[in-house]
C-alpha cells in the first residue's frame, strides 16, 4: 500500500506564515516536464518534517515546505516560474 | 489567516454512526468560503502537539467554526475529537484556508459534487452556501457514496436542501429499498447520477485519497473535463 | 502562550529509561513519506560506493547476502518527536563496504530510490555505528520502511537512516541532502536535539 497524497490545497496552511495571499492559487510550471498548473492541483505529500510538493504529471518535487521555528521556509527545486493570478499585476486587469 | 486563534469547543452532537459535529468558538476568525479548512493545533499538557486538517462544514458566520469529524480507527486525533473532546476544551485553529476548492454564490453555472464518506463535509458547505444565497439559482447535484446509511452525514437535510439534487450511493450495505447492490462508485453511476459532460459543470471530488483518484478518473471516463475537475484528498493509506 | 487540550495525550506510553530531549516514546512505527513508496526488486537492487575520485565499488543481493549480517537492538528517534526504544533489526555494518574503499574523503551523501539524499560524516557510518538493514523485527524489510534496503543510524535522528538505499557518495566537503537544504541540522545529534540548521 502506497502512502496517500493531499491535494495543492492543503499547503495553504503551511504557507500561511509567509505570504499575505493565498500562494496556492499561483501557477507553476514544472521544470522537469513543463507541466503548467496551479499550485493547489498538484500532489502533497505531508511529511511532518515538511509538506513535499510534487508535479502532478511527472512527480517531480517542485516545492518543500519546512514550518521552520525561525520562519517558514520554502525550498523550489524544480519550479521553472511562478505567476500570480490574472488581475494580481500592475497591468492587471480587475479579477476576482 | 496566518496565525494560530484560541480556539473552545462549545458544543458536540453525534452525527453518524462514527462521526460528529463540533462547533468552536474562535475569535478573530472571519471571512470563511464554502469548501475551505482550518489546521487544527493540539497540544497535550506535557507538550506534545499534532495538526490536522478539517473541513468547514458551514460558513456565513465568523468567529465560530463548525466541523464534522469522522473517526478513523486507531488514529491519533479524530478519535479525540469525535469521543473525548467536550465543552470548554481548548485548542488551536489556523485558518481559513484555501481559496482554490471553493464555491462562491457568485460563481454560476451547474456545479456536480462527488464525495466519498467524510469528503462530504466541505460539499455540505457548498450546498448549504447556495440554499443560503437566493440571487443563486445555479442548480446543484451531489453523488455522495457511503459505506453503510448509517454512516451517511447530514443526510435529512441534504435530502431536502433547495436546489440540490442528492443521490446516495452505499459500498458495504444499502437500505433494503435501494434496487442498486452494495459497491464502489463506478462509471454507470456516473453517467447515470451526474451531470452529462455536455452540461459544462464545475465538479469537486472530496474524500479519501484513494476515492477521489477513482472518481476523478471515472469522471474523466465518462467525458467530464479534467480542466474542470477540483479535487481534495483527505489522505489515508 | 500554550494552548493545552484536555484529554488529548496522543497514543504515546510513558517513559521509564531516558529519551532525548523534546521526544515522546510511542509504539507505532510511524509510516512518514515525501513520494510514492519505491518499487525496488531485489533482483535488481545494487548498492554502489562512489569514491570523490570517481571509483565505484559495487554490490547486489547476492553479494549483500554474502557479508557477515549481525542482529542489532537499537532505540531509534525521529525529529517529528517519537522515539522507539528496542527496535530489532539485522544488517550488515557499513564497515565491511567500506573494507576495500580507498578514500581521503570525510563526507557522505546516502541516496536513495525515488531520489532522497541525506549526507553524514564517513565516521558515522563506521566503526559498528552504522548498519545496512534487511530485516526489521524478524521480518524482511517492508517496502514502506524502506525495504528491501536501508540505512540504520540510529546515534542520529531517523531522517539520516536513508530508507531504499542505491548508493553512497563520497566528498571532501559536507554537501547537504534533501532536508538539510530545507532547513534541518547537517549532523542531527537527537541528544544535543539538532533538528534545524
Ligand atoms: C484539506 C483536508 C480536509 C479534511 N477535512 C476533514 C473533515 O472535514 N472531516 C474528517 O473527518 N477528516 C478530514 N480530513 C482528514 C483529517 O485531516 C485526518 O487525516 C483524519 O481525521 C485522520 O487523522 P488521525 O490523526 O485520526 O489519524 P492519523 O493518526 O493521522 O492516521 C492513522 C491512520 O489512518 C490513516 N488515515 C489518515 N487519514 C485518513 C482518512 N482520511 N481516511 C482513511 N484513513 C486515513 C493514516 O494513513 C494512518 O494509517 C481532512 C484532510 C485534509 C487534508
Amino acid at each position: 500500500m502506497d502512502p496517500a497524497p493531499l491535494d495543492g490545497n492543503s499547503l495553504a496552511g503551511p504557507l500561511a506564515g509567509l505570504f499575505a495571499t493565498d500562494v496556492t492559487l499561483v501557477t507553476g510550471r514544472c521544470a522537469h516536464c513543463g507541466d503548467v498548473s496551479v499550485l493547489a492541483a498538484c500532489v502533497v505529500y505531508r511529511h511532518p518534517m515538511g509538506a513535499v510538493a510534487r508535479c502532478r504529471a511527472c512527480t517531480a518535487v517542485l516545492l518543500v515546505v519546512v514550518e521552520h521555528p525561525a520562519g517558514t521556509r520554502v525550498g523550489m527545486p524544480g519550479l521553472a516560474w511562478w505567476q500570480g493570478p490574472a488581475g494580481s499585476t500592475r497591468t492587471g486587469a480587475v479579477g476576482d | 489567516m496566518s496565525s494560530w486563534h484560541a480556539a473552545q469547543v462549545v458544543r458536540t452532537e453525534p452525527l453518524a454512526a462514527s462521526a460528529r459535529v463540533l462547533t468552536l468558538a474562535v475569535p478573530g476568525f472571519a471571512g470563511a468560503l464554502a469548501g475551505q479548512h482550518v489546521d487544527v493545533r493540539l497540544t497535550a499538557p506535557d507538550g506534545y502537539q499534532a495538526v490536522r486538517s478539517y473541513s468547514l462544514a458551514r460558513v456565513g458566520r465568523d468567529e465560530v467554526v463548525e466541523l464534522a469529524v469522522d473517526e478513523v480507527r486507531g488514529g491519533e486525533v479524530s478519535p479525540y475529537l469525535v469521543h473525548e473532546a467536550r465543552p470548554g476544551d481548548r485548542m488551536e485553529v489556523r485558518g481559513p484556508l484555501g481559496g482554490y476548492f471553493v464555491w462562491r454564490p457568485h460563481d454560476g453555472g451547474a456545479v456536480q459534487l462527488v464525495a466519498g464518506g467524510s469528503g462530504i463535509v466541505p460539499l455540505a458547505a457548498m450546498a448549504r452556501a447556495r440554499a443560503a444565497a437566493p440571487t443563486s439559482d445555479a442548480p446543484f447535484r451531489l453523488l455522495a457514496a457511503v459505506r453503510t446509511p448509517a454512516d451517511a452525514f447530514f443526510a435529512k437535510e441534504l435530502d431536502s436542501t433547495e436546489g440540490l439534487t442528492t443521490t446516495w450511493l452505499y459500498s458495504r450495505e444499502a437500505p433494503p429499498a435501494s434496487t442498486r447492490p452494495p459497491g464502489r462508485l463506478t462509471l454507470d453511476d456516473v453517467t447515470a447520477h451526474a451531470f452529462a459532460p455536455d452540461v459544462g459543470a464545475r465538479v469537486y471530488v472530496c474524500g479519501p485519497t484513494g476515492f477521489v483518484e477513482a472518481a476523478a478518473a471515472l469522471l474523466v471516463d465518462a467525458g467530464h473535463d479534467a480542466a474542470r475537475i477540483r479535487t481534495e484528498r483527505f489522505g489515508g493509506v | 502562550m500554550a494552548v493545552f487540550t484536555r484529554g488529548f495525550g496522543g497514543r504515546r506510553p510513558d517513559s521509564e529509561r531516558p529519551v532525548p530531549p523534546g521526544q515522546y516514546l510511542t509504539d507505532d512505527f510511524p509510516v512518514l513519506s515525501i513520494g510514492p513508496t519505491p518499487n525496488v526488486d531485489t533482483s535488481t537492487w545494487q548498492l554502489t560506493i562512489r569514491t570523490e575520485e570517481g571509483a565505484e565499488h559495487r554490490w547486489d543481493w547476492a553479494a549483500l547476502q554474502a557479508l557477515p549480517a549481525e542482529d542489532v537492538t537499537v532505540d531509534i528517534h525521529c525529529v517529528t518527536r517519537w522515539s522507539k526504544q528496542d527496535t530489532h533489526w539485522r544488517g550488515v555494518p557499513v564497515d565491511a563496504f567500506f573494507a576495500d574503499v580507498e578514500t581521503a574523503a570525510e563526507y557522505v551523501v546516502a541516496h536513495s530510490f525515488g531520489g532522497y539524499t541525506t549526507n553524514l560524516p564517513l565516521d558515522d557510518l563506521l566503526d559498528g555505528r552504522a548498519w545496512v538493514v534487511t530485516e526489521y523485527e524478524g521480518e524482511p524489510l517492508e517496502p514502506l520502511h524502506g525495504g528491501p534496503v536501508r540505512l540504520l543510524v540510529p546515534h542520529l535522528y531517523l531522517w539520516k537512516s536513508a530508507k531504499w538505499l542505491r548508493a553512497l557518495t563520497l566528498h571532501l566537503d559536507d554537501e547537504p541532502g534533501f532536508w538539510e537544504q530545507n532547513g534541518y541540522h547537517l549532523y542531527g545529534d537527537p541528544w544535543s536535539e539538532q533538528r534545524y540548521g
